[in-house]
């Protein structure tokens, strides 16, 4: 199995829903050990491309393919009815079946651990987060489809987070498809970024994103500089001559 | 031992009772009470059905139901109309249309009442015999797809992400609510069957913080109202099926004492 084999293929998918293009003539790979961050503004199509790459949708233009069945999904937004009592215990192995010692692990992770017993309505959107990436995780997936993971959680929090992230698909060797609209901090753990506003407006690594035009004229002159910075430490971190380079390995 | 109705009633009662409790826990997740009620009124059409006829009326109601169940389904799809108005409209309909054919049957000596509102003196051997085989088989298929139904009723799109197949389960849930109407209108009735699936679910969530406990204190609760409703009718004479919905009722308000008591604590 090589490191770079294709989890999913999505190649000139598009949604037409409602009398209007949601997204159209989106490709994307992605790869195993791999992140690939969606941006863009909002209504912009990440979620609907998210739900392409999953298969969620049955009409749509162009063709997804996916190549594994192990497969994570945490939704932009899950709420829980109170007429359903759900513990996060329940909630770890809502699809999938676990030992006790791989739901503490995974809480212990997200730094959750001691919510195991808690209802979910009862946790706070942060904790809630926490939990939702903990059972994400805990099935150790080959795909990983993070729809904004870290929105409600404190700064501190959410770096870590990211952290967990980038370390997860490093050594699950799991690909990961990442929305969020944190630019900086996700840009530091990104391999390739995807910038959507309806089709793809460029994509790239961080920093061939960072300089094109239209991405500038979608989130500002600023944003770029900003993502210029973190890319330069990314550039440090991950590469031995001093490139940003696309491909870790 | 099967000779006195008595024993019948209650033997017919507890066969029910165990298979609304966990159906009633997920049609109440679900929101899908406005649902059950159209396909038990459906029932009647059922009823008139195999009485026109002759063939079996469980498997006539089971059938019609089932049918009435896809329709719906598919009709969800297809039209803009609400969710609610969509029911309301096949409840009513397929409620008026059993009447009305009912209004052509003038030849036949047809309890509507019992139909309505569930007849236990005639429970016999035969109906025991299909209210636990057919409650057993409902369990054992809730129990083979417990995991993908619970899964798709926490948040669907997430099941079906990671390939649990809601849009089957969910069907196949639609088909054992169904099945469930058919064995129990001859106990219940047409009208009261949903107060029976919802009143003790609402009662068990009142007591339960998960959904296992949830599922085993509903089925507490609907052996409580068969047993205590049972009896009472019999004692003073009133119809079983609204005495069981009537005890029902009183053990959810005895229940709402707990929960009051619990989000006083909270604030505390």
């Amino acid at each position: 199995m090589s490191n770079n084999e294709v989890l999913v293929k999505v190649s000139n998918a598009g949604l037409y829903k409602n009398g209007k293009w949601l997204v159209k003539n989106v490709s994307l790979n992605i790869n195993r050990g791999k992140i690939v961050t969606l941006i863009g503004p909002n209504g912009s199509g990440k979620t609907t491309t998210a739900k392409i790459a999953l298969g969620l949708y049955k009409n749509i233009e162009g063709s997804v393919e996916r190549l594994t069945n192990k497969i994570s999904y945490v939704p932009q937004k899950v709420s829980i009815d109170w007429t359903l009592p759900v513990r996060v215990l329940d909630f770890m192995i809502l699809t999938q079946d676990l030992e006790e010692k791989e739901i503490t692990d995974a809480l212990i992770l997200t730094g959750v651990e001691e919510l195991i017993h808690s209802n979910l309505r009862d946790l706070s959107g942060g904790e809630f987060q926490r939990v939702l990436l903990a059972r994400a995780i805990a099935k150790k997936p080959e795909l990983l489809v993070l729809d904004e993971p870290v929105q409600g959680v404190d700064f501190t929090g959410e770096v870590a987070l990211y952290a967990l992230i980038k370390k997860i698909s490093e050594t699950l060797k799991c690909g990961i498809l990442l929305i969020s609209h944190d630019l900086h901090v996700v840009m530091s753990a990104t391999d390739h970024v995807v910038c959507l506003n309806g089709h793809v407006c460029c994509s790239g690594s961080p920093v061939d994103v960072a300089q094109n035009k239209e991405y500038k004229e979608l989130f500002g002159e600023k944003s770029s500089q900003l993502l210029s910075i973190y890319e330069h430490e990314h550039d440090h971190v991950h590469s031995s001559d001093g490139k940003i380079v696309k491909d870790i390995n | 031992m099967f000779d006195d109705f008595f024993i019948r009633a209650i033997v017919a009662g507890v066969g029910i009772a165990l298979v609304t409790g966990p159906l009633g826990c997920f049609v109440v997740w679900r929101r899908l009470s406005f649902f059950g009620d159209t396909l038990a009124h459906s029932a009647l059409l059922g009823v008139l059905i195999s009485i026109s006829l002759d063939v079996n009326v469980s498997l006539t109601i089971f059938i019609v139901s089932s049918l009435v169940a896809m329709l719906l389904l598919r009709l969800e799809k297809t039209t803009n109309l609400a969710g609610d108005s969509l029911l309301g409209l096949i409840s009513h309909s397929s409620l008026a249309i059993g009447l009305v054919i009912l209004g052509f049957l003038s030849f036949i000596r047809f309890d509507v009442m019992g139909v309505l509102f569930g007849d236990i003196l005639s429970v016999n051997t035969n109906d025991l015999l299909i209210i636990w085989i057919g409650g057993a088989l409902i369990l054992l298929v809730l129990w083979y797809i417990w995991k993908p139904l619970f899964a798709s009723t926490v948040n669907y799109e997430l099941a079906e992400a990671e390939g649990m197949r809601p849009e089957r389960v969910n069907a196949i849930f639609t088909v054992l609510l169904a099945a469930l109407i058919a064995i129990s209108i001859k106990m219940i009735g047409v009208l009261l069957i949903t107060g029976l699936l919802i009143i003790p679910t609402a009662m068990a969530r009142n007591l339960s913080n998960n959904p296992k406990q949830m599922v085993i204190l509903s089925v507490i609760g609907g052996l409580l109202s068969v047993f205590i409703g049972l009896y009472t009718s019999f004692e003073i004479n009133t119809a079983s099926g609204p005495t069981i919905v009537v005890v029902a009722l009183i053990l959810f308000i005895l229940s709402l004492t707990r929960i009051t008591k619990n989000t006083h604590d909270l604030k505390k």
